[in-house]
């Protein structure tokens, strides 16, 4: 039973940190490529304090502070540089993060950081706070999507040009998104850290970020429940088949290019195709798309 | 004097860069993709180069068979990877590529095996004395090489009617189409001569280093895409300039850096630094 609940934990903690991107890049149009630095940030700035006698719970909001604070700045960035450019300048985000960790002996350089404290939860009440943080992100996604911010955001990401025309301020909406996604990615950080116990700079470098962009695209960018669930698929698949952990690499790789090459919307393209088609034989179809 | 030993291997490594980003700028240029996957190829050249001197004895024949072969499945990666996606936005195809790019990776470690190859007689090991340093044969070698195949393509493009259908192709596609230019051929043509010129890279670090591992194109893959954009995505002078300035920055970075940052990591700072003062790259035009 204690196998299944780790991997509960990971999973939830793989929602979490996959909804926070899928809040830049899904509903507000911009790619990021180094997500994983913030879900570092988060780890690394919990880690340090609870190692050093501060208690988990503040541990958790100073994490996503970190996070979101670096997010923020990143932001600043996209202000600057649009698409592929802005998909560039933060894949190099994603390294500097991990080159500079590397090399600073305060943080636990090359050899990471250990005996990271526990937070007294047991196994079973760590992962139902998890699984309850997990869908409070989700449902503060379902709400985002729903709201005035999240509208303006779909604005953005389909042309920004035109958003800007119509008067809505996209820099203020791009930074919000740009800070909330990466302080979300910063609450999985911690999460992530306080219950594996021990993070390195490996923890978080590219083929992370390449992983959440995975969950990301294949679940559908953009959709809270596809997203979700690709993240749980994804996580909890490697460790249930052998053979799968073996080539999980290639899998990822394989799934990643075709699911872009014959379905660049994802699962949730799937299933809204499969509904019109079934529309179409008079089926039930209500013609809106699902969250 | 040893800044100009760090300026001589920093514009080796430089030109090896460029070798690499000059394919990945040429179908940026053309088609708009970020085409991640073209690291892989670099990687699959290296290997051809040390499989076949090995199995004939033969460096040249080596170079000539990498580049042709590695040549030809850049253009099926073309025809079967992007074709088909080229009217969805940029990030389908660049998510795509990424994957194609890791499992291509796996595909190397399952072919090839997880701990790389190496020449069983590596060639050019003699070292010569040049300007009071010693090099390598083989770095005169790479140098000599990236001179001659990039001078090649500058020749290629300006002096001949393909180079100029191709030219014209990147300028504006859909007049060149107009004019009677098959813009399908310049494509392909296009992922030929990329896919070749990151094959001869793959080679020639396999000259230098005596070794082919699976992963050896991960570094390269995102570093040369700090190239481009450095460069001004597209531009392949730019490019050529960026590459070279990087190694040399980067060679000149370890030893007055190293203890703050890695080495890999410093093509990323000088690329953020350089997109916050001027977003357009070093040498892109607004």
């Amino acid at each position: 039973m204690d196998y299944e609940i780790i991997l509960m934990t990971l999973a939830g903690i793989a929602v979490i940190a996959a909804l926070g991107l899928n809040l830049i890049t899904g509903f507000c149009g911009q790619i990021s490529l180094g997500h994983a630095a913030f879900y570092g940030a988060g780890a690394y700035g919990s880690a340090m304090l609870t190692t050093n006698g501060v208690s988990f719970w503040l541990a958790l909001p100073a994490g996503a502070l970190v996070a979101g604070a670096l997010g923020l700045v990143v932001g600043l960035a996209s202000l600057r540089v649009r698409h592929d450019f802005l998909a560039i300048t933060t894949m190099g985000v994603g390294f500097l993060f991990v080159g500079v960790v590397r090399q600073q002996d305060a943080l636990g350089g090359e050899m990471g950081i250990y005996a990271i404290p526990d937070p007294g939860l047991g196994r079973l009440g760590y992962m139902v706070l998890v699984v309850v943080l997990a869908g409070l992100v989700a449902a503060f996604s379902l709400y985002l999507k729903r709201s005035w911010m999240g509208f303006a955001f779909d604005a953005i990401a389909e042309d920004e040009d035109t958003a800007r025309m119509v008067g809505i301020d996209a820099a203020r909406y791009k930074l919000t998104a740009f800070a909330m996604g990466t302080a979300i990615a910063g609450v999985a950080g911690v999460l992530y850290a306080h219950e594996i116990k021990y993070i390195g700079p490996d923890s978080f470098g590219f083929p992370e970020s390449i992983a959440m962009l995975a969950m990301v695209a294949v679940g559908g960018i953009g959709s809270v429940g596809g997203v979700a669930f690709a993240a749980v698929v994804m996580t909890v698949l490697p460790h249930w088949l052998q053979v799968v952990a073996e080539y999980k690499l290639l899998l990822y790789g394989a799934l990643l290019f075709a699911v872009m090459r014959f379905s660049p919307g994802g699962l949730a393209g799937l299933v809204r195709s499969w509904r019109a088609r079934a529309g179409r034989f008079g089926i039930a179809a209500t013609g809106k798309d699902e969250p | 004097m040893l800044a100009f030993e760090l300026t001589v291997q920093g514009l080796i490594q430089g030109s090896i860069y460029a070798l690499i980003a000059v394919g990945l700028t040429l179908v940026y240029g053309l088609l708009r993709i970020l085409h991640i996957a073209h690291a892989a190829l670099f990687t699959l050249g290296g290997y051809f180069g040390v499989l076949v001197t090995n199995a004939t004895g033969s460096f040249g024949l080596a170079i000539i068979v990498a580049m042709v072969t590695v040549g030809g499945l850049g253009m099926l990666v073309y025809r079967f990877c992007y074709e088909p996606i080229l009217d969805r936005p940029p990030h389908v195809a660049l998510i795509a590529s990424i994957g194609l790019f890791i499992a291509l990776e796996e595909v190397f470690r399952l072919v090839f095996g997880p701990y790389g190859i190496s020449y069983t007689a590596p060639p050019l090991t003699a070292s010569v004395a040049v300007a009071g340093m010693n090099l390598k044969q083989a770095e005169i070698m790479v140098m000599a090489g990236v001179v001659v195949l990039i001078g090649g393509l500058a020749v290629l493009t300006r002096r001949t009617r393909v180079g100029i259908a191709w030219r014209a192709t990147v300028t504006d596609p859909a007049m060149a189409q107009s004019f009677g230019i098959d813009v399908i051929k310049v494509r392909y043509l296009n992922f030929f001569i990329g896919s070749a010129l990151a094959a001869a890279a793959g080679v020639m670090v396999a000259l230098l280093n005596n070794l082919v591992e699976p992963t050896m194109g991960s570094v390269p893959s995102y570093k040369a895409l700090a190239i481009i954009v450095l460069g001004g995505l597209g531009d392949v002078r730019g490019t050529l300039i960026a590459a070279l300035a990087l190694g040399v920055v980067e060679s000149f970075g370890t030893i007055y850096l190293g203890t703050i940052l890695d080495r890999d990591a410093i093509a990323f700072v000088f690329l953020i630094v350089v997109l916050m003062i001027r977003p357009q790259g070093l040498f892109g035009r607004a």
